[in-house]
């Protein structure tokens, strides 16, 4: 009996093609929509998770545990104060640190940040699932004024090995605080990351001091200018203070003491974070947006649900007599029920089946183009079980809606008997 | 002699807050009889064969099909026992507008395990519904394919009857089928339809206002003048 009624549901769907049709499209459109939201909010979580990785600890002066994260990962917002080398050298010397990459921020070049950093950085940072950053042209900085860029940088600026590029002083546009004076040239250029590391510029520590001397009034000191290249690069040229320090460590297990050493036990006041911990605490400020549009879409499939049942709804006055024949045949009352529940199944399952393969596609569509033209890599946005988890959701949905009409239609055809009044 | 498949004892009924509409002392349908039952539109016909048929719950009185009392059995039995031992043939729209000619004639086999075994023994469901199609004059496959709301009324009466003959029930009851038919057609259908029920061996209950087909059956009864209650309508 179960097939055949299934078969007498489908042939009674074709026979109200358009009418199906749309009910259809609209419950795969809401479908998409959830699906969609959810893979976005997968990826935007997962991209997120992935800025960073490998790296155990990140030291910096002591602030907010997001605000040293923001700065010194996302290259958002300004460190209020920075640690001395000193204690940069200190914490480098621990046996519990494997190594550790100092960084200095604070210019930077047509509105990207610049990063000053050691060489050991393109060695130990990584991100996504502990991948290295690998350069695209060139090679790590060697010179005094050699730079590395970002995937992002190059492709915006159109900046090729051995272009020009002059930082600016804070993170104004250009003009009066340029460091005109002392011009870098492109040395090396990254492969896209999908990280801030593409938006970035990266110099070395020794680079930050020199375009500084003279400006140690936080402005520029004309007297400066008198100073030339080969002075400067005779000077002793280890920085002053560093912005946050990247610390891996020997061994992982260790990280909650370590820091807490660096924490009280150090002789200058410092922040040390645990990356993913940090990252988490920010997902959870970011998180509500993305949840309140879950929430949203997840409304929209109710309202794709409705359609089922307006569509069959407003079909059963035309079926009366079809129910009154199928009744004279000898269905039961069952029959007539589950022929009204399968059909209401059939739309909500090949609707959600359909709103699934739309999304996926689309996914599928956008995502080297997402790639190639902005950098960003979606990850975990395939067929997961939340698709299935989805599809199985909207079709017992139907089935739950599809009750309303299968009563309806049964109270009329037993009270139609064998006769319809027409 | 067999029991009879209609055994009806005292039956009376009445729409609720309604005067009575049937009061029959007595009527019986024999197995392989062809009957005519004749009334005016209004007299009761309908109820009648919905009493008889199981959609409606009979009044007070007895109602035997097959020797079974229908005030006894429930309402999934009664739906059984039409299923396995009735067809039914309406005045028209008897098709589902969805099915093809040969789904729509097969369609009491979903419904009835009995009748699915008598079509197989006869050779298959779809083989059976063709047979019976062709017998009643519809073998153009040209006509099988076409969708069943496309046919002529004649054509789809036919493919009404076909359904109901197929998986031989004991009884088909046929309410006005032919009441759209032009004479001709007319003629040529009942004698089909009598043709068709009588190899089957189903006893045939065919109802209509129009006395001119009465000597077209075994025997011909007038329905007010079985029903007591007819009077009273009458009087009013």
């Amino acid at each position: 009996m179960g097939a055949s009624i299934l078969t007498l549901a489908w042939r009674s769907l074709m026979n109200r093609k358009v009418s199906a049709l749309l009910t259809v499209i609209a419950i795969a459109l809401s479908v998409a929509l959830f699906l969609g939201v959810e893979k976005a909010r997968n990826a935007a979580k997962q991209g997120f998770d992935n800025t960073i990785s490998g790296t155990e600890l990140i030291v910096g002066a002591p602030s907010g545990q997001i605000n040293l994260l923001l700065y010194s990962v996302f290259r958002l917002g300004n460190a209020t104060a920075e640690i001395s080398w000193p204690t940069y050298t200190e914490i480098a010397a621990r046996d519990d640190v494997a190594w550790a990459v100092p960084i200095s921020l604070g210019d930077s070049h047509r509105g990207y940040r610049v990063l000053g950093t050691s060489r050991a950085y393109f060695e130990h940072y990584r991100y996504g699932q502990r991948q290295p950053l690998n350069l695209a042209e060139g090679a790590v900085f060697d010179d005094l004024f050699d730079a590395v860029i970002g995937a992002e940088v190059a492709k915006q600026l159109g900046y090729e090995l051995g272009a020009p590029l002059v930082l600016t002083h804070g993170l104004g546009a250009g003009g009066l605080s340029d460091h005109d004076n002392r011009p870098f040239r492109v040395a090396g250029i990254l492969r896209p990351t999908g990280t801030p590391v593409d938006q970035t510029i990266h110099v070395s520590l020794e680079a930050i001091t020199a375009i500084h001397v003279g400006w140690e009034t936080g402005a520029r000191n004309p007297l400066a200018d008198a100073i030339t290249e080969q002075t400067i690069r005779s000077f002793d040229l280890t920085p002053k203070t560093v912005t946050a320090v990247f610390v891996g460590l020997q061994n992982r297990a260790t990280v909650l003491r370590t820091r807490r050493d660096l924490n009280t036990n150090m002789s200058e006041p410092l922040l040390a974070i645990i990356p993913g911990q940090a990252l988490a605490e920010l997902w959870q400020v970011m998180g509500t947006a993305e949840r309140v549009l879950l929430a949203v879409s997840a409304f929209v499939i109710a309202v794709g649900l409705v359609s089922i049942l307006t569509s069959i709804l407003t079909s059963l006055n035309e079926r009366r007599r079809e129910m009154s024949i199928l009744r004279a045949i000898g269905a039961r009352p069952v029959h007539i029920f589950s022929l009204l529940i399968a059909e209401a199944a059939v739309l909500g399952l090949v609707g959600a089946l359909l709103g699934a393969v739309l999304i996926q596609g689309i996914f599928t569509v956008a995502a080297p183009i997402l790639s190639a033209q902005y950098g960003i890599t979606l990850i975990g946005t395939g067929p997961s079980w939340v698709d299935l988890y989805t599809i199985g959701a909207v079709t017992v949905a139907a089935v739950f809606l599809g009750i309303w009409p299968a009563i309806t239609a049964l109270r009329r055809s037993l009270a139609d008997g064998l006769t319809v009044k027409l | 002699m067999a029991p009879p498949i209609v055994s009806i004892t005292d039956l009376q009924f009445a729409w609720p807050g309604q005067p009575p509409l049937l009061d029959i002392p007595v009527f019986e349908l024999q197995a392989g009889e062809r009957l005519f039952l004749r009334g005016p539109s209004g007299s009761g016909k309908s109820t009648l064969l919905g009493l008889i048929a199981g959609v409606l719950d009979s009044g007070t009185g007895q109602v035997k099909i097959l020797d079974q009392n229908m005030a006894q059995l429930s309402g999934s039995q009664r739906d059984r026992l039409r299923a396995d031992h009735l067809g039914v043939i309406f005045q028209m729209f008897n098709l589902v507008p969805y099915l093809s000619v040969i789904q729509n004639v097969v369609l009491p086999c979903q419904f009835s395990k009995r009748r699915l075994n008598e079509a197989k023994r006869a050779g298959g469901t779809e083989a059976e519904a063709r047979r019976l199609l062709a017998r009643l004059g519809l073998e153009d496959e040209n006509l099988l394919a076409r969708k069943v709301t496309e046919l002529s009324v004649g054509q789809q009466q036919r493919v009404a009857s076909a359904r109901a003959l197929i998986g031989k029930p004991a009884m088909i009851i046929a309410d006005e089928p032919t009441s759209a038919l032009d004479a001709d057609a007319r003629d040529r259908f009942i004698e089909l339809l009598s043709e068709e029920a009588r190899k089957t061996g189903a006893a045939l209950l065919f109802v209509s206002h129009d006395g001119a087909l009465a000597p077209l059956f075994d025997r011909a009864e007038y329905l007010p003048s079985l029903n007591r209650a007819a009077i009273l309508v009458d009087v009013e």
